[in-house]
């Protein structure tokens, strides 16, 4: 069964001068068609500014649709009634850990989402025990926040929103401010929320070499989405996906480049180790 | 132009229980033209060492030394030399604060006590080398893309007219263009107005690209001051074990070693590894 499922999805805004007049509007999405299914791990690609955020936010009933509709779990967003259910559908992490952490120790802050929604005492520690060893913080869990690195805070975050025990997580470029450590540590702990907890994963991010794990990628473009297949199919598009200001990871390039060459490398090399063992197939 | 670190150390809550080392005993030479790329886990002291390169942190141990000035000293010009080293921190454009573009720019030079129309000319010209369009000039820094605004706030800096120009990771949260606009950016302005510029980076495969010289910093100490290249190909079980990597295409290089291909180990780039995978296949 779909998890989110959105149908002709369109979401237009009006753009403001500064005295607050209407200078025109915007499409931020267009006729957008998706159907995701419980326990994939999805990832939307796309430059900045494409439409991935406007969409990430439909699915938590944040925003909601001009033109269309997106059901999530079965649920029309539209209807008012269902928000609280589909925010407990859907949990979201944002780009900015520091943004997102407002408790004082560690297993405070994870324990925030389960208590506000009436979780029982026993049961929220429960919770936080087990949310911080999916993410590899439980050895944390006295540590302030603060003190922490950018890869800890944003897999804390993470674990506050495993402990709310949300079917499906979207994560709005959990990495674009962590360095390559933090980035490794995030994937990986988001990697075993869908490989262990079978939770619906959504990855939104313009770091192609994140990609790579995802059953299906999505590519938008000024609000559209453009292609969709996985990793292997979306990168072997090299040059449709650098007309939309994108890029492959680095191994795939210096594949593509060699073909150009008229080297006969098989097509969508995502990695070192695949591009290596291609290459000595041919020897 | 040249900027000499002699044996820098800095200390964080020096003379306390709670003192830490955060950059140890450094040394290097910055001159006109070069291209430096410096390199380091978060951490290291990479931040704090560029602080020291125009003075906003005081050097505790060590000399820093301008044109053959020594910038500790008392009778120092500080604030000149401040405006001589442009240095542009990360996520710049979090202190846009003015109204529209071109004011935004002006606040820099204006502080220099410049006349009207020499900041007005400045803050043109800088505007116009990182390729900002004219129509945008009277528009509201919000209302640009990441990119852009990085821009903005790069051309900021430029408009002071800086001698030596520090970047700390300018590129960090931009899409695949933004990146290369903002590192094309940098590269003109290294090869047009040949400032010496100091990238401080996360991305192997960025300085690989457009570093003639790359420093490596690991627990506060400069451990490798060499070319890219050299250091890459030699060093790579080292930067591994600091939580540093090597660019992608010297990763395959050293992939095909293994199994006994003869690839060159001081592949890093690209363009050098399709040369090399070309040259091992015929």
């Amino acid at each position: 069964m779909a998890i989110i499922k959105a149908k002709n999805l369109g979401y237009e805004y009006f753009r403001r001068d500064k005295e607050g007049a209407v200078e025109g509007i915007v499409k931020a999405l267009d006729d957008i068609n998706l159907n995701i299914k419980q326990g994939d791990f999805v990832a939307i690609l796309g430059h900045n500014g494409s439409g991935k955020s406007t969409l990430a936010k439909h699915m938590n009933a944040i925003l909601y649709p001009s033109e269309g509709t997106i059901w999530v779990d079965g649920k029309d967003t539209q209807d008012a009634g269902n928000m609280w259910d589909i925010r407990q559908t859907t949990g979201m992490v944002f780009q900015n850990p520091d943004n997102q952490i407002i408790g004082t120790v560690v297993e405070e802050d994870v324990g925030f989402g389960p208590e506000n929604m009436g979780v029982e005492t026993k049961e929220i520690w429960e919770r936080v025990k087990e949310s911080l060893k999916i993410v590899g913080m439980y050895s944390y869990r006295k540590n302030a926040p603060s003190k922490l690195s950018g890869g800890q805070k944003q897999r804390v975050a993470i674990a506050g929103v495993v402990a709310m025990h949300p079917k499906c997580i979207v994560l709005d470029e959990p990495t674009a401010m962590l360095d390559p450590v933090g980035r490794r540590e995030v994937i990986r702990a988001v990697r075993a929320l869908n490989d262990v907890e079978n939770i619906t994963v959504i990855l939104i991010t313009h770091y192609m070499e994140e990609v790579i794990y995802a059953n299906k990628v999505y590519v938008m473009d000024r609000g559209n989405i453009v292609m969709e297949g996985t990793p292997r199919e979306v990168f072997s598009h090299v040059e449709e996906l650098a007309k939309i200001r994108l890029s492959v990871p680095q191994a795939t390039k210096l594949a593509y480049e060699l073909k150009k060459a008229g080297v006969p490398l098989p097509d969508g090399i995502l990695s070192a180790e695949e591009f290596t063992e291609a290459l000595c197939r041919l020897l | 132009m040249s900027l000499i670190v002699n044996h820098v150390s800095y200390y964080y809550n020096r003379n306390t229980a709670m003192q830490s080392k955060a950059v140890d005993d450094v040394s290097f030479v910055v001159q006109d033209g070069e291209f430096i790329g410096l390199i380091g886990q978060t951490g290291s002291g990479k931040s704090t060492l560029v602080q020291h390169l125009n003075g906003l942190i005081k050097t505790q141990e060590g000399q820093i030394c301008f044109n053959g000035e020594d910038i500790t000293d008392s009778d120092f010009d500080l604030r000149a030399f401040r405006s001589r080293v442009g240095l542009v921190f990360q996520y710049p454009e979090h202190q846009l604060f003015e109204e529209d573009v071109f004011s935004d720019v002006c606040f820099g030079p204006r502080n220099l006590g410049l006349t009207k129309s020499e900041v007005e000319l400045r803050a043109y010209e800088a505007l116009k080398q990182v390729g900002i369009a004219d129509e945008s000039f009277y528009q509201s820094p919000f209302d640009l893309s990441g990119g852009e605004k990085r821009r903005v706030a790069i051309a900021g800096v430029l408009a002071m007219k800086p001698e030596v120009l520090i970047l700390d990771e300018p590129t960090a949260g931009l899409d695949p263009r933004g990146r290369d606009e903002i590192l094309s950016l940098i590269r003109k302005l290294h090869d047009q107005n040949n400032i010496p510029i100091i990238l401080v980076s996360h991305s192997m495969d960025d300085v690989a690209e457009y570093a003639v010289s790359l420093l490596v910093m690991h627990d506060g100490k400069l451990v490798y001051d060499d070319s890219p290249r050299n250091v890459f190909a030699e060093h790579r079980t080292e930067l591994e074990e600091m939580g540093l990597s090597v660019p992608e295409v010297n990763k395959i290089m050293h992939l095909l070693r293994e199994k006994g291909i003869p690839a060159p180990a001081d592949a890093i780039t690209i363009k050098e590894g399709v040369e090399a995978c070309l040259e091992i296949l015929r």
